[in-house]
């Protein structure tokens, strides 16, 4: 505070201040508490408004446990989610190793940008491809039919399959970038004195190179989680009619439902079930914030 | 429980570049052997390929007399200590010495029991439980010598394990390098750039150069009787005199160069009428009234000195390249010396050497 003013003067140091301010407050803190003040309030006609009938209220919250179906759709987003990232880390993490550990470093680079190149496409794009290929008459069932793998087409489009498959491609990027800084850092010699001590492959990864990129794979899986949970392109296109993404219900509930209340409540539901993610990893992984900043 | 390493032959090519060229030597079991050279001679090549992390591209690496070609690193009888010591930092001190009872599936009260045994050979054993980043340099270094034991290894390779270490710590650790490779009567095999470590700790010496093994002897034996110019000038400091070889007589012979005839001792390989080199150490070298009692007699000019405490570097200028240097016991008449002054030199024929003009190449 004292460096601000002695380098920028008071009237610039208040106006910077100010900005930060009102910035901070009115683009990012009244507009969460505006939603939270919504998310406790009944979803009236305008004449009740501000009669007895309007009250705060928990109902808006308690809606989720009350309805099976969105219930499910939640504990499917929970559970869809987390088996991505993990299917993520699983791709990711060899691809990371290679690019950190044995491409040189002309190799690594042409196969980052590899990796960039897609998503200077958008999304949108992106996932009705995945769409074309996994298609009952699309390309995929085509080759393998014709390498004589299967004998009649294959649905992949059904149940959430296909919404995990777009995900993992969509989102293994986020897995690739924070497991690779993290692995780059660590001294090749400790990967050849386990092995010179006798270690087995998997035990070298195992007690030194994972440990090594924990912070890396922290990272990584709570970008994966929070992008694949909060993600509504997706499984809006690759899911089968029956298998619907819980910000779906919360697009719902805004737009068709025009309940902003219930949607509020949803979607600071989900931005629970986020965090609780978040600091679970942390814990699980013994990993501290300063770690993540790395 | 020792074993000998033979290399039979052994080349190994990096593209173009040739970094060791067809060695052929036997390590005995249960001996101390230092390879010495310079950085880029390819002694690190050398242990490279007798731990596995690479092959030689021809000949034998063979251990116990067991061809190794097509063994890993991971399944040899032989520990590396690494350079930067490679401990693993995420782990306490006794699991870094235990890892390799870990991958050999010993059960974990044992493990702590083995490496405690190993952290007290290393007298460390109050250490076990912290981290790596809480030890001292020399620490450290004996964290990573007990982690090598601790897979009661049958040749131990040291890659200048040394080097980063401060000079009394690194003079107080040769000796307990030394100490621990005669109690475990394991064959070592040390690289370094280092004369002193070379020279004080081993049984034997390899002097490498541009991936040739020059010579292989005892330290005595590299320091007094080199057998090529590069050996002469690297290890230990020398005076050297080029000329042509007149008369041979023996084992000695008479050597014309600018600076005088002089009579020496024939080195390996030189040949009468040929060019060559004559050496002589500083410490070989008389000044003053001692100089006029030895057969080869220079008169040169004093330039400076350099006080080391109980000796006394003179350096004087005998019309050669470099300055002569000649090295004394501390006398106030040698510090008394003046710029210029006459100060006769010498040396005797036994203490000097001729060795055919060869290649000084040096750091």
């Amino acid at each position: 505070m004292k460096q601000l003013l002695t380098r920028y003067g008071a009237t610039l140091t208040g106006a910077m201040i100010v900005a930060t301010f009102v910035w901070l407050v009115g683009m990012v803190i009244l507009p969460y508490l505006v939603m939270v003040d919504f998310s406790f309030r009944p979803n009236l006609l305008p004449v009740d408004i501000g009669t007895d009938k309007d009250h705060y209220t928990a109902d808006n919250y308690a809606t989720l446990f009350r309805n099976q179906i969105h219930f499910l759709v939640f504990l499917r987003t929970l559970w869809g989610s987390a088996l991505a990232t993990l299917l993520c880390l699983c791709v990711a993490y060899p691809v990371a190793y290679f690019l950190a550990m044995i491409a040189t470093p002309g190799q690594a680079a042409t196969f980052l940008l590899l990796l960039v190149i897609p998503f200077w496409i958008n999304e949108i794009l992106r996932t009705f491809a995945w769409f074309i290929i996994l298609a009952y008459n699309g390309p995929l069932n085509g080759v393998l039919r014709i390498i004589g793998v299967i004998s009649s087409p294959i649905r992949w489009i059904s149940g959430s399959g296909a919404v995990i498959a777009g995900m993992v491609y969509a989102y293994t990027v986020f897995m690739v970038f924070p497991v690779y800084n993290a692995i780059l850092s660590l001294d090749r010699n400790q990967v050849e004195a386990a092995r010179d001590l006798g270690a087995p492959l998997w035990r070298i990864h195992w007690r030194v190179v994972i440990p090594h990129a924990k912070p890396g794979i922290t990272v990584g899986c709570i970008l994966v989680f929070t992008a694949a949970a909060g993600s509504y392109i997706v499984p809006s296109i690759l899911a089968a009619p029956g298998t619907r993404w819980f910000t779906e219900i919360i697009y719902q509930w805004f737009y068709e439902g025009q309940n902003w209340q219930q949607g509020s409540a949803y979607a600071f539901l989900l931005l629970i079930l986020c965090l609780a993610f978040v600091l679970a990893m942390m814990r699980i992984f013994r990993v501290g914030l300063a770690d993540i900043a790395r | 429980m020792s074993q000998e390493v033979a290399l039979e032959g052994v080349t190994r090519r990096f593209g173009e570049f040739t970094a060791v060229r067809n060695v052929d030597l036997t390590i005995r079991a249960g001996e101390f052997f230092s390879f010495l050279g310079p950085s880029g001679c390819g002694k690190t090549t050398i242990l490279r390929m007798i731990s596995g992390f690479i092959d030689p591209s021809e000949g034998v690496v063979r251990i116990g007399g067991k061809d190794m070609r097509g063994i890993g690193p991971n399944k040899r009888p032989t520990a590396l200590i690494f350079q930067n010591l490679a401990l693993f930092p995420l782990m306490p001190v006794w699991q870094n010495v235990a890892f390799g009872l870990e991958v050999r599936g010993v059960a974990k009260a044992e493990r702590r029991k083995r490496a405690e045994d190993l952290l007290g050979i290393v007298e460390l054993t109050e250490s076990a439980d912290k981290s790596v980043s809480q030890l001292s340099g020399g620490q450290r270094q004996r964290v990573a010598i007990a982690r090598a034991l601790a897979v009661a290894p049958q040749v131990m390779l040291l890659d200048e394990p040394l080097s980063a270490l401060d000079l009394k710590l690194r003079q107080h650790m040769r000796a307990e390098l030394r100490r621990i490779q005669q109690r475990t009567g394991v064959t070592f095999i040390y690289i370094t750039h280092d004369q002193g470590e070379a020279l004080t700790m081993s049984d034997r010496v390899g002097v490498m150069s541009q991936g040739v093994l020059q010579q292989i002897g005892a330290p005595l034996e590299i320091y007094n009787d080199p057998a090529t110019p590069f050996v002469a000038s690297f290890v230990g400091e020398a005076n050297v005199f080029t000329g042509r070889v007149a008369s041979a007589n023996g084992t000695m012979a008479q050597i014309e160069t600018e600076t005088g005839t002089f009579t020496a001792r024939m080195g390996r390989g030189a040949r009468s009428g040929e060019p060559a080199m004559l050496f002589v150490r500083p410490e070989h070298m008389r000044l003053g009234d001692a100089a006029a009692a030895a057969a080869n007699r220079i008169i040169a000019a004093f330039t400076h000195a350099e006080f080391e405490g109980n000796f006394v570097n003179v350096f004087s200028d005998g019309g050669l390249r470099k300055p002569m240097m000649a090295q004394a016991r501390s006398d106030a008449r040698l510090l008394g010396l003046t710029h210029g002054e006459t100060l006769p030199m010498g040396f005797d024929p036994a203490d000097a050497v001729i060795l055919p003009l060869g290649d000084l190449a040096r750091e």
